[in-house]
């Protein structure tokens, strides 16, 4: 079996078959993590271009040694926000670095969209690596391989999302994998960061935290940002904490035997998720950093490599 | 006799006029109207302009809302460039809007735009004009030099005033002027950072939405202060259901208003900007709203709340517009295909009869700003356009005499074509054979 697609921009786009033969790959890809020497030839001399608009660490770092990984070169563009509105237009910078040789294309834009309008624009493959308010494919297939990994499987499982909804592309990318891989998915957060029209993924939507965490195998944790305080969507953090931050008594009253914790990054310890959670066995966070280089090489193997499977 | 339009179907609501025959034309006047048989039954006057029973001669289309960006935004389209594109589309007369840089706020640029409308070759052009200097919130234009001096008709548009009490006093002066105020209804606190409607596509999109409350808290707040003012309001692209229900409430309880509805709003719904991709051609401000809502605006257009089409004619480089959807400018440009849109979405379905198209193309936007056009009858301004109902054929945006392409009906099949311009008595376009 091969990719289907030459680009990787949303889960939502995606199969459950195609999503389970990505997974597939990266779970035969996390061997070689473990070597002494965590290095495979397999994609010598191509290019991968990290074009970030935004700032990341843990992205583009996972992104970058997975490519270093499988012997690809990187190279790593951050252009300031500022050179979109006055200077290089996103379109001009895409074409400049398609004629210096990028093979491929890992691409995080504060505009959602922006990975598509890319793909209209260079011949490679791009890689979303979360744009907007719209998706974050790679981190969602990373937390589906964590969970497999952990639980054994997807199917059946309750996964509560909890936090500011409406700005996480990390949810809405959740909330389409895995809903299609047969997990029933909640929405919580406060009604100003809760677009109820995401019931279309599939998920359920709760503005209340105790009912959507109420017997859920996985307790899905979102950052929550100040900036929203400033901006009038929210009271205060210690009543958002108050309402809605993940404690061990809430999750041993409500949540179902044996449930873990997932949290995409960076945390706010003592905000949306108390520090006994987020230093707790069952909180899987470093899981998920872990398996976000493998499920990237899959990926950069899969768009780059040959579509026969992995040879080392 | 200087132009005879013979055998096409004469459609003018201003006659209750319906029924095949000959438009007589001299002067830049209607001379005559000689009502006849099918053509074939009967033989054409000599030097006539051949024409069939599914070509509607109609007056003159009148766009009451358009952007042509000059003076001052000359490279995304030009008073000449828009006058031509308009009468490519069948447009006789077309109104402008005053978010030129600088802005038509002063009689000055009045004057600038109204020369230039005079070397124009294709429709009229006549410029509105701003009710605040600089289309800002704080001073008033003045409004009656404005207005002497040839606007239409006193605008918000673009920059829609915020602050009821200086919105008051700007339709207190159109009000004493006797021009409508034309309004554009958006409380910009519920729209800031917004890109498109704000619902079910928006949220899955993750771009940020205007929510249809936007244009429905600004439509009532306006409805208000025009009972309070007595002026005219004039309502530009009524985009939303509530928002019909509003102008139906306000003209039962005997406000005086009129309103209109663009082509994109019942053509088109949000589910445009997913299925294109982000195309930022579909990203356009009041946004493209849902099925509901196009519903609504096609029953308003058809029982008469909604009076007329406007096309909201809003051209935009290439440049500014190839970005990301965020960044990229609110408009689309509309003027050549406003007609086929209104007979292929309203005429070929059932939703309106063809005089009622007619009228909402022509007669009534004419009456609202009371202009010396919209009718065919003997005497008047021989401004007529001919559309050829049967003609199929698609949009291409490089075919557009406009000097911007970004349209979001690239591509699509549409049935109907304004074949022949006629601008008081002059041919300003023509794709007839034989011409």
């Amino acid at each position: 079996m091969a990719l289907r697609r030459r680009h990787i921009l949303s889960l939502q786009e995606m199969d459950a078959e195609e999503i389970r033969f990505i997974l597939d790959t990266a779970d035969s890809l996390r061997e070689i993590l473990s070597r002494p020497i965590k290095k495979v030839p397999a994609l010598r001399g191509r290019t991968v271009c990290t074009l970030f608009y935004e700032p990341s660490t843990r992205t583009r770092t996972s992104f970058e040694l997975a490519a270093k990984i499988l012997s690809a070169d990187t190279i790593s563009i951050s252009p300031s926000t500022s050179s979109v509105v006055k200077g290089e237009s996103f379109r001009d910078t895409l074409l400049t670095l398609q004629a210096m040789g990028t093979d491929l294309f890992v691409i995080r834009h504060q505009c959602a969209g922006a990975p598509l309008f890319a793909t209209k624009i260079v011949n490679v493959p791009v890689v979303n690596a979360g744009d907007g308010m719209h998706e974050h494919p790679t981190q969602g297939l990373l937390d589906m391989l964590t969970l497999r990994g952990v639980k054994g499987r997807l199917e059946g499982l309750n996964i509560a999302i909890v936090g500011d909804i409406a700005h996480s592309r990390v949810a809405r990318s959740n909330a389409w994998g895995f809903t299609k891989m047969g997990a029933s998915v909640r929405i919580a957060g406060p009604p100003t960061l809760l677009p109820p029209e995401l019931e279309i993924t599939g998920a359920k939507i709760y503005d209340r935290l105790e009912p959507a965490i109420e017997g859920a195998d996985v307790v899905y944790v979102l950052r929550i940002q100040r900036e929203r305080m400033d901006s009038g969507l929210l009271p205060s953090l210690r009543e958002y904490t108050r309402l809605y931050g993940i404690t061990p008594e809430r999750l041993h009253r409500l949540a179902a035997p044996g449930a873990i914790v997932m949290h995409p990054g960076p945390m706010n310890r003592g905000i949306e998720i108390a520090p006994e959670v987020a230093d707790a066995g069952y909180c899987v966070v470093t899981d998920q950093v872990a398996n976000g280089v493998a499920l990237r090489m899959a990926l950069l193997y899969l768009l780059l490599g040959g579509a026969n499977g992995p040879k080392e | 006799m200087d132009l005879i339009l013979s055998g096409g179907r004469i459609v003018d609501p201003s006659q209750g006029l319906d029924a095949v025959g000959d438009l007589v034309i001299g002067d830049g006047r209607v001379v005559d109207i000689r009502l006849g048989g099918a053509s074939g039954t009967r033989s054409a006057p000599s030097g006539a302009i051949n024409l069939t029973p599914h070509h509607i001669v109609m007056p003159g289309c009148v766009d009451v809302h358009c952007h042509l960006r000059e003076p001052g935004q000359e490279h995304k389209e030009t008073i000449a460039t828009g006058s031509a594109s308009a009468a490519a589309g069948g447009f006789t007369t077309v109104l402008c809007m005053p978010n030129t840089d600088p802005p038509i706020d002063s009689a000055a640029v009045v004057s600038l735009v109204l020369r230039r409308a005079a070397e124009a070759k294709g429709a009229r052009v006549i410029p509105l004009a701003a009710g605040t200097q600089g289309m800002g919130e704080e001073r008033l234009s003045e409004m009656a030099d404005l207005v002497e001096c040839g606007a239409a008709a006193i605008t918000d548009d673009a920059f829609p005033i915020q602050s009821s009490a200086t919105l008051r006093r700007v339709m207190e002066y159109c009000r004493m002027l006797g021009v409508p105020f034309v309004a554009h209804c958006e409380d910009k606190s519920l729209t800031q950072g917004g890109c498109m409607n704000e619902g079910e596509v928006s949220a899955v999109l993750g771009l940020r939405g205007m929510p249809a409350a936007a244009e429905e808290i600004a439509l009532a707040r306006n409805i208000l202060l025009a009972r309070l003012t007595g002026v005219h309001l004039h309502v530009a692209h009524v985009s939303t259901a509530f928002a019909v229900d509003l102008v139906r409430m306000a003209k039962r309880t005997g406000v005086r208003i009129s309103a209109e509805a663009c082509p994109h709003h019942f053509s088109l719904t949000d589910q445009a900007v997913a299925d294109s991709g982000y195309d930022t051609a579909t990203k356009v401000n009041p946004p493209l709203r849902t099925r509901q809502d196009v519903e609504a605006v096609k029953r308003g257009l058809a029982d008469g709340t909604i009076d007329c089409i406007a096309t909201d004619h809003a051209p935009h480089s290439a440049e500014e517009k190839d970005v990301e959807y965020q960044f990229a400018p609110f408009g689309m440009v509309g003027f050549e295909t406003a007609l086929a849109l209104t007979f292929t979405e309203l005429v070929e379905p059932g939703h309106l009869e063809p005089m009622r198209a007619v009228e909402c193309l022509s007669s009534a936007p004419a009456r609202i700003f009371r202009l010396d056009c919209g009718t065919l009858r003997p005497g008047s301004r021989a401004d007529v356009t001919v559309i050829d109902t049967q003609r199929e054929w698609v949009v291409d945006r490089e075919k557009l005499l406009s000097r911007s392409k970004n349209t979001p009906f690239h591509g699509r099949m549409l049935k109907g074509l304004p074949v022949l311009t006629v601008v008081e008595g002059r041919v300003v376009h023509s794709v007839l054979e034989g011409m």
